[in-house]
């Protein structure tokens, strides 16, 4: 009896494949635009996870001064690290992987009759541990370079592009500003970061050779530290804050002059902000379903009236309330099923076809292909429920009568 | 309580089959209420035997209609009660005369009331498709049906393919197919020439004397009356006459 039901509100659909097809249209639309809205929304929450996870992993961020809150705001001038704070915390703090402090300053980077203007990282071989950043060519610092602050570089990959070309760069030299430097090796690529900034356009050499040979102090501008694997960040970092509070002679109320940022914290507070929108973007597309559920209940109302005559005579040989009630519900599940099923290939294409405009990945979430198809099907119930008793309840008599 | 599962067969071995399939004690029926009310039916009471043809006569408005829904189980008296088969209907939901019309009843009218684009085996297999009947079984019976009426050829072609005394016998395929207590007939012939007409009379006469199916017929016209064994004519919504025929049938 059930397939006879299915066959029956096919062959209803079918005769009338122009009307039907308008019909779901609405249905169409908001499920596309519901699935657009999500898997482009999915796709950018992904990419800008990525893109911050890419700075470091478990990264824990020691910079000095207050953290900053938004635009503006005045700073107190604010005490510096050394190095002997770098190794209070080595040895102090427990449930680190990797330790390094880093000082950066503005430099101008010739190749021959090439130059370019870049940052110079003065650091030490844990930068390449704590960024989660391996080398594409040649070697990291020896002990003696970075105890000596020999000038030895590794380049950005941006920066190898600028002055070196598709040449192999190890071995020659380059100048920073004026002083001679032999390249040792070059950066993997990393990629814009989510902030707009290239990642790659850097030099690292020795911590000890920018202190003494560019920036002339003995100062170190931050420590990033990697916690290691299954260590809680959150600990980590109060071990941290309340070492350097104890080093600084910070009293409990005092505001400390120093911050430490989870990198973590970041990628969550962005995510939740994409995700935010993408839910918010998903809503507004979801009242578009609505309309369409609306349609689709008038266009079973108004097929319920051509077909008085048809319910009559099915009454009259005996159908149940229940089962003519079936049949136009069946009808309306399957009007709005399909749209439903058309709107999720729209909406995927659609998708494919943003992500790739605005070049983020396209993430298909099984989730909401499903989440849809069974809305699509709800709202053939909700709205095919009330054409569907108007035409169970009709007097066999008067239906009989109906022209 | 009638239950359709159970059909006569079960009833017949539990107490002796009633006289009357159709009985009508003191029924009334009425429109409206107070000032505006209209009185279709003032009292009727007559039994109809099983195997018998009846024809129904009587001026447009004199409640004969009306009586004729109440016996298909579509409507329900205001007073009175109505029995079918010894069960009162008057009793039995919405849900319950469906059956009722589902498993003893089979209907042909004035105006056919095929389901249109629907191929005629179709619209002959509907009611065995309520009554849950298995693909291939609809299909022999419908066959069947369609061959009693001689329209075997005619299976596929939609009523609007088909004349007016065709289409009529494919509605009267579609009320025999499945084998009912009681066929009713409403004006079958008011829409046909008196020679489809006299078609339509021979087959209904036809299935009354050999299969034994009650016919109950309203009619305007003395020629197919005559068709009947019994003329039971309306005036003002009573009976003002009840009259067997000999030799007729």
């Amino acid at each position: 009896m059930f397939r006879e039901t299915l066959l029956l509100a096919l062959r209803e659909i079918r005769r009338n494949v122009l009307r039907s097809s308008l019909t779901i249209l609405g249905i169409v639309i908001g499920v596309a635009a519901v699935i657009t809205m999500v898997t482009i929304g999915g796709g950018a929450t992904v990419q800008v996870a990525s893109q911050i996870r890419s700075l470091g992993s478990n990264l824990l961020n020691v910079r000095p001064g207050q953290q900053p809150r938004g635009p503006g705001g005045a700073r107190q001038a604010a005490k510096l690290f050394e190095m002997k704070d770098v190794e209070a915390i080595a040895r102090d703090v427990g449930g680190i992987a990797a330790i390094s402090p880093a000082s950066s300053r503005n430099v101008l980077a010739i190749n021959a009759e090439l130059n370019w203007s870049t940052t110079v990282t003065g650091t030490d071989n844990d930068y390449f541990k704590v960024r989660d950043w391996p080398l594409s060519v040649g070697r990291v610092f020896t002990d003696s370079e970075l105890r000596a602050g020999a000038m030895a570089c590794v380049l950005g990959a941006s920066v190898r592009d600028k002055l070196f070309g598709a040449q192999d760069p190890v071995g020659s030299t380059i100048r920073l500003g004026a002083l001679a430097c032999e390249v040792i090796g070059v950066l993997a690529a990393k990629g814009q970061s989510s902030f707009g900034m290239d990642q790659d356009d850097l030099v690292v050499i020795p911590l000890r050779a920018l202190q003494r040979r560019i920036a002339g102090t003995q100062y170190v501008d931050g420590i990033m530290v990697s916690v290691q694997e299954g260590v809680p960040t959150k600990k980590v970092q109060a071990d941290i804050e309340s070492l350097l509070r104890e080093r600084r002679r910070l009293g409990p109320r005092e505001e400390a002059d120093f911050y430490v940022m989870d990198m973590q914290q970041i990628v969550t507070a962005v995510s939740g902000t994409t995700q935010t929108l993408t839910a918010l973007l998903g809503a507004v597309a979801a009242v578009s379903l609505l309309v369409g559920g609306i349609g689709i209940m008038n266009i079973m109302l108004v097929s319920v009236t051509e077909r008085t005559r048809e319910i009559g005579i099915r009454l009259a040989i005996g159908a149940m309330e229940n089962e003519v009630l079936t049949q136009f519900l069946v009808e309306a599940v399957m009007l709005s099923l399909f749209g439903g099923v058309a709107g999720i290939a729209l909406g995927l294409a659609a998708a494919a076809g943003g992500s790739a405009v605005l070049g983020v990945p396209f993430v298909l979430n099984f989730w909401i292909v499903i989440v849809a198809f069974v809305f699509s099907g709800a709202v053939g119930v909700i709205f095919g429920y009330f054409p569907a008793r108007k035409a169970a309840q009709l007097d066999p008599i008067e239906a009989l009568r109906h022209e | 309580m009638i239950h359709p599962s159970t059909s006569t067969a079960a009833t017949t071995a539990v107490a002796p089959r009633p006289i009357h399939v159709v009985e009508l004690r003191g029924v009334t029926k009425t429109y409206g209420s107070g000032q505006a009310a209209v009185h279709a039916l003032r009292g009727v009471d007559f039994g109809i035997e099983h195997g018998d043809f009846v024809a129904v006569m009587g001026p447009s408005g004199s409640g004969k209609s009306t009586c004729m829904n109440i016996i298909g189980c579509l409507d329900t008296p205001t007073s009175g009660s109505y029995l079918f088969e010894g069960v009162d209907v008057g009793r039995l939901s919405r849900q319950q005369r469906a059956l009722l019309r589902r498993y003893h009843l089979g209907f042909v009218f004035q105006g056919y009331n095929l389901l249109n684009r629907t191929s005629a085996l179709e619209n002959v297999e509907l009611p065995l498709l309520y009554r849950g009947v298995a693909q291939r079984e609809r299909a022999a019976g419908a066959r069947r049906a369609l061959a009693t009426v001689g329209l075997e050829d005619w299976a596929h072609h939609t009523p609007g393919e088909l004349s007016g005394g065709q289409q009529q016998r494919v509605a009267i395929a579609r009320a025999l197919v499945t084998e009912p207590t009681v066929i009713l007939a409403d004006e079958p012939t008011g829409n046909l020439d008196t020679e489809r007409g006299r078609e339509i009379m021979d087959l209904l006469a036809a299935l009354n004397r050999e299969r034994g199916i009650t016919i109950v017929m309203v009619t305007h016209e003395a020629d197919m009356a005559a068709y009947a064994r019994r003329v039971v004519r309306f005036v003002d919504g009573h009976v003002e006459s009840d009259t067997r025929r000999a030799g007729q049938g």
